[in-house]
């Protein structure tokens, strides 16, 4: 049995109260709940605060670029199919920076669970919009408000038919826990997207703000129809919906391209050396 | 005469491609040498396509220029090259196409086919010419079209017997070929698919890439052969995706490849810069054409020397190879990998569109042996107290991967501690900076030296790199010919540098030439950079057309008397 105590403890550096913490919690208490050894898995993270989690558990872990979690993560699934792949970063590096890897993981369908902290702002550069902060928003560098719109991941991912969205919510650690182990246990891509408070940074969605209005999906909700979810997915700010908001069996990428558990890593030296003189047949 | 410099051209899609490849590999079965040089036009339809074959029966590096046999598809293609054939070439032109003056002969195409078969028909007429058997053409026509349902092939084939018969009874004075050596079993290859063929050779597990002339044909080899091979390719999003996805594999433990061009390059620099700092063995091919910015899509250049020696951010050891032909593509794909994995870093592949579509009859391919650094492999490593980054003495620390030993395995783009977590430990950065410089010298030690040929104590050494080499090589020989003292210095490796390895050939050198396709002479200048040593004579291409004998020789030759 897998505890608590293997995932280990460790000093951070967040502030206190950040909403990084609950997610932690959440994040450890899933893997325990799904059993999944520290060996088992593997954590990508990009650049900010939320990819530091990483660092602040036991597991394999590779913390890469701002932005690219996903490619090394998808590089990294592809090579060993066995492991658990799970990528965690912020709403900037996911949705920003990282933005036409997201849509292309929509597309792909690779099993990897996403883990996004969204908090609505970027915290590690000191409180610059994000993408998902809100029309209007107010910082050093917009200080006459953020003139765009924020980008809303869920009715993105539902539209283009991602396997598995979700929306947790960091105040409510053993929901988003459940969530994270539905998303990991689910074969294809998977979306949390958590919703963070942070402390430093944003003073608009604060504890408070969320606390007040998430609200968990009712039990009729039925996640594998799109057009309910979506509906989910659009609702107007003043309460917000988390669970499980949309889901399909669509087949993994790894099935289409017929990768077995061991993938490509343990092709065997004869195998590989008469499969070249096979090919080579063809140049002559 | 040594060599025929033959010319199949006309509008993109009129398969001009695919008779030049029969026609090639025909060639190299009868035991000739053969140097391809493809022109093309950044568009699918329409537009002037060209095929060169240089056929010899004796070994030739290099394209020429001037055009022995011209089989033009279409009449525009008369007018784009007329001015370019040799005073005793011909032209073989459709009956139909007006035409006067001498050298030039009707081919009654439509007698034979016509519409589609023209291909097939001018395959036939050159292959004549050049003194090809006719079972040979036969046997390649049913290898080309047997699969398409055997009525195609026949019709093919009664076309192919029709034109034959006529091409016989030809009698005009076209300078044919001696024939060949006893031919030896030989492959018929370009650069790119050398480069694949390396790769798959290597032990290649993944391959990632977003479409980039003229690197696509790298990677469509690759998938061509992947399900064989095993090896899994996947189009990214983009070239940021595809190089972070290669250093995800290759993280896992699988050798990985990207392939691109310039452009793609640049957006993939974070990723060798984070394959640097995360110690993750990673090969990048760079098919080099002309920049800036989308530049020249189709055509050749050497001028990304510089930014393939300094793209990605920070210090770093990398190697940069840089392959003199298509033998060489092969080799030093596999020689990458190893020096990437030896090195646990980035290491650089460095064509151009000249090599990647020259196609050549090359000895064929071997299985390497030791691939791989074994040795690194079996390292013990004691998965309880398991650091990625351990500080050795050569800087290499042992590799594990997740998920396959029991060993946590954990990288980092920040700086880390041994343990692979992200530090702020100003004490401990000198010393991971150290460790990572320090592999350089595992670098150093597989550096292949560059090769020297020609007169044994020059008065003309050309300094050259990469693709160039043939043509060099062709020019030197000529130049002896004239009686004059010329070798060539080419180097396969541009970085590291190892000065002992060629200070004294250039310094006791009486004059140097460095031959570059590129218009600011960047391995000349790196080499003064690295060693002091001042090369200020140059021979320059930079129009998109690769160098050939004749243009070294005219360079030489408006140098003056001094040179
Ligand atoms: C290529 C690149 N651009 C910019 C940065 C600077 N940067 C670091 S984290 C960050 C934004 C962080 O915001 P988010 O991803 O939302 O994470 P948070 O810190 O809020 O958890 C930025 C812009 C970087 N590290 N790399
Ligand atoms: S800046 Fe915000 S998100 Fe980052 S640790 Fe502090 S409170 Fe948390």
């Amino acid at each position: 049995m897998v505890t608590l105590a293997d995932y280990g403890e460790y000093e951070t550096a967040w502030c206190p109260g950040c909403g990084n913490f609950a997610i932690l919690n959440a994040v450890k208490q899933a893997l325990v709940k799904a059993d999944l050894a520290p060996q088992q898995v593997l954590f990508v993270s990009g650049i900010g605060q939320a990819a530091k989690l990483p660092h602040y558990l036991n597991a394999n872990v590779f913390n890469g670029l701002h932005g690219r979690s996903l490619p090394v993560a998808t590089g990294a699934k592809l090579a060993n199919p066995g492991l658990v792949v799970i990528a965690e970063s912020g709403d900037g590096c996911n949705y920003g920076e990282g933005g036409n890897h997201f849509l292309a993981a929509l597309r792909r369908n690779i099993d990897i669970t996403l883990l996004v902290h969204d908090n609505r702002v970027y915290g590690l550069t000191k409180g610059q919009a994000s993408p998902t902060s809100p029309e209007g928003f107010v910082t050093k560098a917009q200080p006459l408000g953020n003139p765009s719109i924020p980008f809303n991941p869920i009715a993105v991912a539902t539209v283009m038919k991602a396997g598995f969205v979700a929306r947790g919510f960091a105040g409510d650690v053993e929901h988003l826990s459940d969530l994270i182990v539905q998303a990991i246990s689910h074969r294809g891509f998977s979306l949390v997207d958590i919703l963070q408070p942070c402390v430093s940074f944003n003073k608009v969605n604060t504890f408070s703000w969320f606390k007040e209005r998430c609200r968990k999906l009712d039990a009729n909700h039925d996640p594998t129809d799109i057009h309910a979810a979506l509906e989910v997915a659009m609702a107007e700010e003043d309460e917000i919906p988390i669970g499980v908001i949309y889901q399909n069996d669509r087949p993994p990428f790894e099935d289409k391209l017929g990768l077995t558990a061991n993938g490509p890593v343990k092709t065997g030296e004869t195998e590989r050396r008469e499969a070249f003189e096979k090919i080579l047949s063809a140049y002559y | 005469m040594t060599s025929i410099n033959l010319c199949i051209c006309g509008e993109a899609g009129q398969g001009l491609v695919t008779i030049g490849q029969l026609l090639a590999k025909c060639l190299v079965r009868a035991g000739y040498h053969i140097v391809v040089t493809q022109s093309y036009q950044s568009r699918i339809r329409g537009g002037h396509n060209a095929f060169f074959i240089r056929v010899g029966a004796s070994p030739i590096t290099a394209p020429v220029g001037p055009i022995d046999l011209l089989v033009p598809l279409n009449e525009e293609s008369i007018e784009i090259h007329r001015g370019e054939m040799a005073a005793d070439g011909w032209i073989f032109r459709d009956a139909d196409y007006g035409m006067d003056g001498d050298r030039n002969l009707p081919v009654p195409y439509a007698s034979f086919g016509g519409g589609i078969y023209v291909n097939i028909a001018a395959f036939a007429v050159t292959g004549c010419l050049l003194g090809l058997d006719t079972s040979l053409m036969e046997g390649m026509v049913r290898e080309a079209f047997g699969k398409k349902g055997d009525a195609a092939s026949e019709k093919n084939l009664s076309v192919l017997a029709r034109t034959v018969e006529w091409a016989k009874n030809l009698d005009i004075d076209f300078k044919g070929l001696p024939a060949p050596a006893s031919p030896s079993r030989r492959m018929m290859v370009n650069g790119n698919e050398a480069i694949a063929l390396g790769a798959v050779a290597a032990g290649v597990r993944c391959g990632f890439f977003y479409p980039m002339t003229p690197a696509t044909s790298i990677i469509l080899t690759l998938i061509k052969h992947a399900r064989e091979a095993g090896i899994v390719m996947e189009q990214a999003e983009d070239e940021i995706a595809a190089v972070n996805m290669a250093i995800g594999a290759s993280f896992c433990g699988a050798r990985s490849m990207v392939a691109t061009s310039g452009g793609g390059y640049a957006l993939m620099t974070e990723g060798v810069s984070l394959a640097a700092m995360t110690e993750t063995p990673l090969v990048i091919a760079i098919a080099q054409r002309p920049g800036p910015a989308t530049g020249l899509p189709t055509r050749t250049e050497q001028g990304d020397l510089e930014f393939v020696l300094h793209g990605g951010h920070g210090e770093f050891p990398r190697a940069v190879f840089a392959p003199g032909d298509v033998t060489a593509c092969f080799a030093l794909t596999v020689k990458a990998f190893d020096v990437a994995e030896a090195s646990q870093g980035p290491v650089f592949i460095l064509t151009d569109q000249f090599l990647a579509d020259s196609y050549r009859a090359v000895e064929p391919f071997t299985w390497p042996e030791a691939t791989g650094n074994p040795a690194e492999r079996d390292r013990e490593i004691s998965p309880e107290d398991y650091q990625r980054y351990a500080l050795t003495d050569d800087g290499v620390s042992p590799r594990a991967f997740p998920g396959q030993s029991g060993a946590l395995v954990v990288a980092d783009s920040d700086e880390h501690t041994e343990a692979g977590h992200i530090t702020e430990d100003l004490r401990l950065r000198p010393r991971m900076v150290r460790k990572r410089l320090r592999k350089m010298a595992r670098i150093r030690e597989a550096v292949v030296p560059p090769v020297f040929s020609g007169d044994a104590s020059p008065e003309l050494l050309f300094v050259c790199w990469g693709s160039t080499m043939g043509a060099v090589e062709e020019a030197v020989e000529t130049l002896r010919r004239e009686g004059r003292r010329a070798a060539m210095l080419h180097f396969s490796q541009v970085w590291p540098l190892r000065p002992g390895d060629f200070m004294d050939t250039l310094e006791s050198a009486e004059k140097v030439v460095a031959v570059e396709g590129n218009a600011t002479s960047q391995f000349a200048r790196l080499i003064r950079r690295e060693t002091g040593f001042a090369i200020t004579r140059h021979v320059n291409r930079y129009d998109g057309l690769p160098i050939t004998p004749g243009f070294i020789l005219d360079g030489i030759a408006r140098m003056g008397k001094g040179v």
